[in-house]
């Protein structure tokens, strides 16, 4: 999805309307490198972007129905009046602030705060496409994320975060290779 | 097949081919691709609601001044013959031939929506001209004709419609844009307009218009773009 997205972004490497380019983006105008790209062209990126994206919504329901199903929801939504304190304090820690990491179950609150956090992006990242896609059948949808070229900014934005999320995971592998176990299993729950 | 043939690195590597050869990116309507694609034009469909028009948009966001992307495939801006008229034609009562003065003379519609173009720009202009539905209505166009042909003097550029889009009350046969006649750049002396299909639909220095049973392509549809592309 990514890979073809930034292909499809070639075809016009500017956010913000014709003749209103918006002045925060830093990249107008210049292509995302080749190798990040999928589908050779315009046409060919498209159709993989909507053949894949309905397998990226279907993964995302039954990751969501298992969250709700088995329980789990309980253990690594954030929750703010539970997570919030230990979140704090476990950024503190890593910033060497405090000294002792805060007692935690499975997941500590910046944990949850971050699975909750790409859970969130990857619904705006649904709904943002959706607005690309159907900008016009789904009006009311566009306008509440701000129009066709708002969503075209937030869709873009949404992927930096979560290549930001892949990346970091990918550098604490890096650093401490035994933690990609348990990235993938979940690692041994304590209350097993 | 005995058991041991089918080794995990036998269906690897067949998954890949199989998957390779399934999307083609240089040839997006064939294999898993075009499966995806006829998929999707059928939940576009299921989609679109006639009655559901595009916002109307104040003159403050029209687009400034040179802008609005004037896109054509001729080699240089295609000018309109002389003795330029638009002929109608297909499963239709009355075959017409209408000179530009005819058409005006026809109910008038103007629009200010946004326009979004398949590369993911948008730009916006008003637009006047006659609504596709009338010109059906006026040449008493079959209802057994599903889909709507346009034809130019642009390199041969065409496209064709499903009729619940072309005969949407904002999908115009454009002679004006931003009050004044259209410039040869975006397509005078008559072009396509709307609000429910991407720029390339929107087929601009039009000589024909043919209500047929069937839709038939298109320049960049032929190409590899997808047929539907509503928005």
């Amino acid at each position: 999805m990514a890979a073809s997205g930034l292909q499809i972004l070639v075809a016009y490497p500017m956010l913000g309307p014709q003749g209103r380019p918006y002045g925060w983006y830093p990249f107008q105008g210049i292509p995302p490198p080749e190798w990040m790209r999928l589908g050779n062209w315009l046409a060919g990126a498209r159709h993989w972007h909507f053949a894949f994206a309905w397998f990226l919504m279907l993964n995302g329901v039954a990751y969501v129905l298992y969250l709700a199903l088995s329980g789990e929801w309980r253990r690594r939504l954030f929750l703010p009046r539970r997570d919030t304190r230990n979140a704090l304090d476990t950024l503190a820690f890593y910033l060497r602030v405090r000294k002792h990491a805060p007692a935690q179950g499975l997941y500590n609150g910046l944990q949850r705060l971050a699975y909750t956090g790409t859970l969130a992006l990857g619904l705006l990242a649904v709904l943002s496409g959706l607005v690309l896609y159907k900008p016009v059948q789904l009006g009311a949808l566009t306008s509440l994320l701000g129009g066709y070229d708002g969503a075209r900014a937030i869709h873009l934005v949404i992927l930096a975060l979560l290549a930001l999320f892949t990346v970091g995971h990918i550098v604490l592998v890096l650093l401490h290779p035994r933690s990609l176990a348990e990235m993938v299993t979940g690692g041994r729950k304590p209350d097993a | 097949m005995p058991r041991h043939l089918l080794t995990r690195r036998t269906a690897l590597l067949g998954t890949t081919a199989l998957s390779a050869s399934a999307c083609d990116s240089s040839r997006p309507h064939e294999g898993f691709l075009g499966v995806m694609e006829r998929f999707n034009a059928r939940a576009q469909a299921v989609l679109f609601d006639e009655r559901r028009l595009a916002p109307e948009l104040p003159p403050e966001e029209t687009t400034p001044p040179g802008k609005f992307p004037e896109y054509f495939i001729s080699d240089t801006v295609p000018l309109a013959p002389s003795g330029w008229a638009l002929r109608v034609g297909g499963l239709v009562a009355r075959p017409t031939v209408l000179t530009l003065d005819a058409l005006q003379r026809l109910p008038r519609t103007d629009l200010r929506i946004r326009h979004h173009c398949v590369e993911g720009w948008s730009a916006v202009a008003s637009w006047h001209g006659v609504r596709l539905s009338e010109l059906a209505r006026h040449v008493g166009a079959d209802t057994r004709a599903g889909y709507v042909e346009l034809r130019s003097f642009d390199a041969g550029y065409y496209s064709s419609w499903d009729r619940p889009s072309a005969f949407h009350p904002q999908t115009i046969l454009a002679y004006g844009m931003n009050g004044q006649p259209l410039t040869p750049g975006h397509g005078a002396p008559l072009r396509l307009y709307s609000g429910v299909k991407l720029g390339y639909k929107m087929v601009k220095y039009l000589t024909e218009v043919n209500f047929l049973p069937e839709p038939t392509g298109g320049y960049w549809e032929d190409r590899g773009y997808e047929w539907f592309a509503g928005v």
